[in-house]
């Protein structure tokens, strides 16, 4: 890793994690799954850089 | 052919453009002996047989039907295409008779989403697409192949000859056809198989054919109607009259459109191609009180696949008999016509004995290449319309949703990645790049793009022999190297005014020297003129390096 981010990073962690399970509140299964694929494509652009993606990607995979 | 092709609907080409016709090789105790035969006269045929023609090789085309093509088939030919065609003496009458089109619309769901403008660069002679059908696009092929032998020019068609064995000699092949006349034999030295996807010859000669199936049905349709829809490419993800399906909606000459829905799996072909159940089906489409008529109906599954090696010995496979793909993004004849402009200059100086067997490597070496692009952006336009698992149509549907109001996800929608000329970068056939500041899109191994010269475009003026292009740059007349000769064609960046030459072919550079190959592709590039350097790539691009 020497592109991603992988150190604290959010200021305020447990307001956007209230904030990110309340975008969700409310919504069925399939509508949940429809905003974080949204989310993803929308962060990925904001990126933009494809190393640093490969390592989200990457860092994001199951542990074998 | 492999792909499932069913054709209901009513015949338009009847007419036996090719009849068969007795010929002398087939008098009792003749046994003749051609240079090229030519199996097979699709569009990949028929242009390889042209391209041979107007070197003067002497070359019979042998096919085992006598019409042009039959059902829905290609549509859409791109400017590499078109041309190539130019070299070929026949991209007029298909541009003329052609419809231009430029804007796109994606639907989703209920509504559109977005449109765009392939904004085709200026200074081009040819435009970025035109739609045809393939039934024009062969008989305009099929009338240069008459032009041909009216000049006096060593071109044979012949109708009703089917190609039933093949086997491989030390320095040819033997072949027997069957006619309504019953079977002949003859010996070739070289044989170009463009006989399709169902390639009777891949199969004869016993060569694999591996690849991806899509687990998919489309239904393909082509109706004549007088509609006020525009010339546009419109492409429907997940439409109320399709629901869970995607659909095309795309305009041909004549008042004809060419639609296509897709069904999925799990369907009766038989009942779905019924005219009563693809009626109501359109109507839902193109509304209740659009008038049309069916021209054709087809239900296709496609597939993605090549052979491993093109070329096998002086067995030489090129089109769809060598690879085949989806057509989302009109790829099939476009790079079919991409492997015989290699192929055939390459064949040429072969059998002059100005260059090595060794040079028909580089055909398989560049033509797998494009054939690789084509597979990977086919493939890839199909997983996007038909996504293959929950996740994958969930990351589709959000494309599709963002696109409506970001920009940025517009990119990611696939829809079909239209064709682009293959750029043979790595290819051994490569010269040196010492064009210091040369743009990227001209350095050896891409296509010459064009620019406008005066009245005139320099493509019309590059192709068929190596060429060097100057540009404010002193050459000789003429370069040669073992019996081949680069002549000269010298042009100022002054004498396009708009600066697209300029931008195109010395970007930073002041002068420029390219050697061209036959087929327009760039060989190599420099500065300036230095001869040992010029015969030296003209070696490197002829296989005796
Ligand atoms: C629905 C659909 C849409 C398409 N859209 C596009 C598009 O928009 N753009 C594009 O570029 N491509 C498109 N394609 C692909 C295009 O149609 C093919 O790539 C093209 O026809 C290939 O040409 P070919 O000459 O290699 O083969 P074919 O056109 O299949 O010709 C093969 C010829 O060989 C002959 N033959 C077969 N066996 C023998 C034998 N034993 N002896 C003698 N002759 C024989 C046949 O009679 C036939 O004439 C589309 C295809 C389909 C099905």
């Amino acid at each position: 890793m020497t592109r991603l981010i992988t150190k604290p990073n959010i200021a305020a962690p447990d307001d956007f994690y209230a904030d990110l399970l309340a975008v969700h509140e409310g919504l069925a299964k399939a509508e949940s799954d429809a905003l974080n694929a949204r989310l993803i494509l929308i962060l990925a652009n904001h990126i933009g850089d494809r190393e640093t993606l490969a390592e989200a990607l990457d860092a994001a995979k199951p542990k074998k | 052919m492999n792909q499932t092709v069913e054709t209901t609907g009513k015949k338009i080409f009847e007419t036996p453009l090719y009849p068969y016709r007795r010929s002398a090789d087939q008098e009792p105790g003749a046994r003749a002996h051609h240079p090229v035969v030519v199996a097979g006269a699709g569009p990949i045929g028929l242009a390889a047989a042209i391209d041979l023609a107007q070197m003067d090789v002497p070359v019979v085309v042998l096919d085992d039907n006598d019409k042009v093509s039959w059902g829905s088939r290609a549509i859409c030919f791109a400017k590499r295409p078109l041309e190539i065609l130019d070299r070929l003496g026949c991209g007029d009458p298909m541009v003329d008779k052609g419809v231009v089109w430029n804007i796109g619309k994606v639907f989703f769901d209920d509504r559109q989403v977005y449109q765009f403008d392939l904004l085709p660069e200026k200074g081009h002679k040819r435009p970025a697409f035109i739609n045809l059908q393939q039934y024009y696009f062969e008989q305009y092929l099929v009338e240069r192949v008459r032009e041909l032998q009216a000049e006096g020019k060593p071109i044979e068609l012949r109708g009703g000859n089917k190609v039933v064995s093949v086997t491989p000699k030390d320095k040819g092949v033997a072949l027997s056809v069957d006619t309504p006349d019953g079977p002949y034999t003859m010996d070739s030295d070289w044989l170009i198989a463009c006989d399709g996807a169902g390639s009777p010859i891949r199969a004869m000669m016993g060569l694999d054919f591996v690849g991806r199936v899509f687990e998919d049905n489309f239904l393909i349709a082509d109706v004549v109607m007088d509609a006020d829809f525009p010339t546009e490419r419109w492409f429907w993800f997940d439409p109320p009259f399709n629901r869970g399906q995607s659909a095309l909606l795309h305009k041909q000459p004549d008042n004809v459109w060419r639609i296509d829905l897709q069904l999925g799996w799990n369907i009766d072909k038989d009942e779905e191609k019924k005219p009563e159940n693809v009626i109501p089906r359109l109507k839902a489409m193109l509304g209740d009180d659009v008038k049309f008529e069916l021209e054709w109906v087809s239900i296709y599954t496609f597939q993605c696949r090549r052979m491993e090696k093109f070329r096998h010995g002086h067995v030489i496979f090129a089109g769809d008999a060598a690879h085949q793909v989806s057509p989302f993004g009109a790829r099939g004849a476009n790079s079919g016509l991409q492997d015989t402009d290699n192929l055939c200059w390459k064949l040429k100086l072969v059998m002059d004995g100005l260059a090595p067997e060794s040079l028909l490597e580089s055909y398989d070496v560049e033509r797998i290449h494009g054939a690789d692009e084509n597979i990977l952006n086919s493939s890839r336009s199909t997983d996007f319309i038909t996504p293959k698992s929950d996740v994958s149509r969930a990351f589709r549907d959000a494309a599709l949703d963002l696109s409506e109001r970001f920009e940025f996800a517009r990119p990611l929608v696939n829809s079909g990645r239209l064709s682009v000329p293959c750029v043979y970068d790595g290819s051994p056939l490569n010269g040196p790049d010492a064009l210091e500041g040369g743009p990227a899109r001209t350095r050896p191994g891409a296509t010459c793009p064009d620019a406008r010269l005066g009245t005139d475009f320099l493509l019309d003026r590059l192709g068929g022999e190596f060429q060097l292009l100057a540009i404010d740059a002193e050459v000789p007349d003429s370069v040669e190297d073992g019996g081949i000769a680069a002549n000269a064609i010298r042009v100022s960046a002054a004498d396009d005014p708009s600066g697209d030459l300029a931008a195109r072919y010395l970007g930073d550079a002041r002068s420029a020297v390219y050697l061209i190959r036959p087929d327009q592709h760039v060989a190599a590039r420099w500065p300036s003129f230095d001869e040992a350097a010029v015969k030296a790539a003209i070696r490197q691009a002829t296989g005796r390096a």
